[in-house]
């Protein structure tokens, strides 16, 4: 075991933050280390946070953080934001809702770029999880980019996810569209103390009544004023009862396989892609490939035999 | 793949003025850089821990006050503590030209006032970031 990997079990600051860097930029020796850490993870209990950007999600996990630190929790948080497409570069600004946690050695938060995701996490979050779980955190938050209607990766990687929702933003058809709506564990209804409250909750209630027809378990709808920390015990304690659950209806062991499932291809297309678009001696064939395509002398299809047969010969 | 450089902008002290801050970390994010802004009122332990959980490169301090000299101080005393002298801490906002030579000495690199161009911000963390 490298002193690293060992310093990160202790649940070292530093060395916790070094490792995520290496899985985030893919380093060399990464899957070292990684295997360690895989053999040491699985204890923490994992919590996903999507909703649309500005509902209030950096605001309720620092409420949730704090109320879990009272029960003597240990708490990690991994915080999305989005990298842009054009530059590369990302602005992470979930911290600020967060800032009095910066100095409780229990909890440990980091920002993540998206780089590339596309489905709401960022590329490195599996093994973030990983890495915060064994350096001893027992619950560990991930707070996803804010989403559009059908970004829900969350689900392959947590054992709950909530999907915060603040009133006014549209009518009952938006409940009933596919994507978002379909993941929660729990429903949180953020910003309880905004007009229009009511409605949302009654749509949220006849969607739930329907979606839950034939099913032991109803989703359950949380109010919250995340700001004036209301509404999170009565959250703290649905979590809890739909990690019983899980357990309970032995429901738990096949998502958690389902998350190793999406993590195990996510590690492919890493490496595939850039073994594909990276490595000199390919790169300058598909450049070459995209040339005759854009000249019309090839189809996209057809390069993308060409090049998936060198692979798989 | 190649490795981001991450940068901590952070606001130390009372003051209460973040455009400055804002504009620079947007500017950094414009050249590719991961920017984590972590907002107004900052105590050094804030911003240290903050720094160590981020794995950041460069750190960014923001004041307006008048404070600088003992709360750049606090900063880069705890960062020393912490074994993180390798961070480079660059300082902006009022301060005044005389300031600059103790502030260096006491390990903020670069001192960027009112007026300065983004890109030279850019550039100086380009080429003294340690890598």
């Amino acid at each position: 075991m490298s002193d690293l990997t060992s310093r990160v079990l202790k649940g070292d600051p530093r060395s916790v933050a070094k490792l995520i860097t290496a899985a985030e930029n893919n380093s060399r020796g990464l899957a070292d280390e990684m295997r360690v850490i895989h053999k040491n993870s699985g204890k923490a209990y994992i919590i996903g946070v999507t909703g649309v950007m500005g509902s209030g999600k950096s605001t309720l996990i620092y409420e949730l953080a704090k109320a879990y630190r009272k029960q003597g929790k240990k708490v990690g948080i991994i915080a999305i934001d989005p990298t842009s497409p054009f530059t590369g570069g990302a602005l992470l600004g979930d911290r600020i809702r967060m800032t009095e946690l910066a100095t409780d050695s229990g909890v440990f938060i980091r920002s993540m770029g998206t780089r590339g995701m596309l489905g709401g996490l960022a590329s490195a979050v599996y093994d973030a999880v990983e890495i915060l779980d064994a350096s001893g955190k027992d619950i560990v938050i991930v707070e996803t980019v804010g989403v559009g209607q059908a970004e829900v990766d969350v689900i392959k990687i947590a054992d709950t996810t909530l999907v915060v929702l603040v009133p006014g933003l549209g009518d009952s058809i938006q409940t009933i569209k596919a994507g978002i709506m379909e993941i929660p564990g729990i429903f949180v209804v953020n910003k309880a103390d905004r007009p229009g409250i009511e409605q949302v909750v009654a749509e949220l209630e006849s969607l739930v009544d329907i979606s839950c027809i034939g099913k032991d378990r109803k989703i359950p709808i949380v109010k919250t004023i995340a700001k004036e920390n209301k509404g999170i015990t009565e959250l703290v304690n649905e979590i809890e009862k739909h990690k019983e659950y899980l357990k309970k209806t032995k429901l738990f062991e096949p998502q958690r396989k389902k998350r190793y499932e999406a993590e195990l291809v996510e590690i492919i297309r890493k490496r595939l892609m850039n073994f594909i678009f990276d490595e000199s001696m390919f790169k300058e064939k598909v450049e070459k490939l995209i040339d005759r395509i854009s000249k019309k002398e090839l189809d996209p299809y057809s390069a993308a035999e060409e090049i998936l047969s060198k692979i798989l010969k | 793949m190649e490795k981001k450089i991450r940068v901590l902008i952070a606001k130390p002290g009372l003051d209460g003025h973040d455009r400055g801050a804002k504009v620079v970390a947007r500017a950094l994010r414009d050249a590719g850089m991961e920017v984590i802004y972590t907002g107004l009122h900052q105590t050094a332990q804030m911003i240290v821990e903050t720094a160590v959980q981020e794995d950041v490169d460069v750190i960014g301090l923001s004041l307006l006050s008048g404070a600088h000299m003992t709360l750049f101080n606090d900063v880069t005393k705890l960062l020393k503590e912490k074994g993180m002298s390798d961070v480079l801490v660059l300082g902006g906002g009022i301060i005044p030209k005389e300031d600059a030579p103790t502030l260096k000495k006491i390990g903020v690199c670069g001192i960027f006032g009112p007026g300065t161009p983004c890109e030279d911000i850019v550039e100086f963390i380009k080429k003294n970031v340690k890598k």
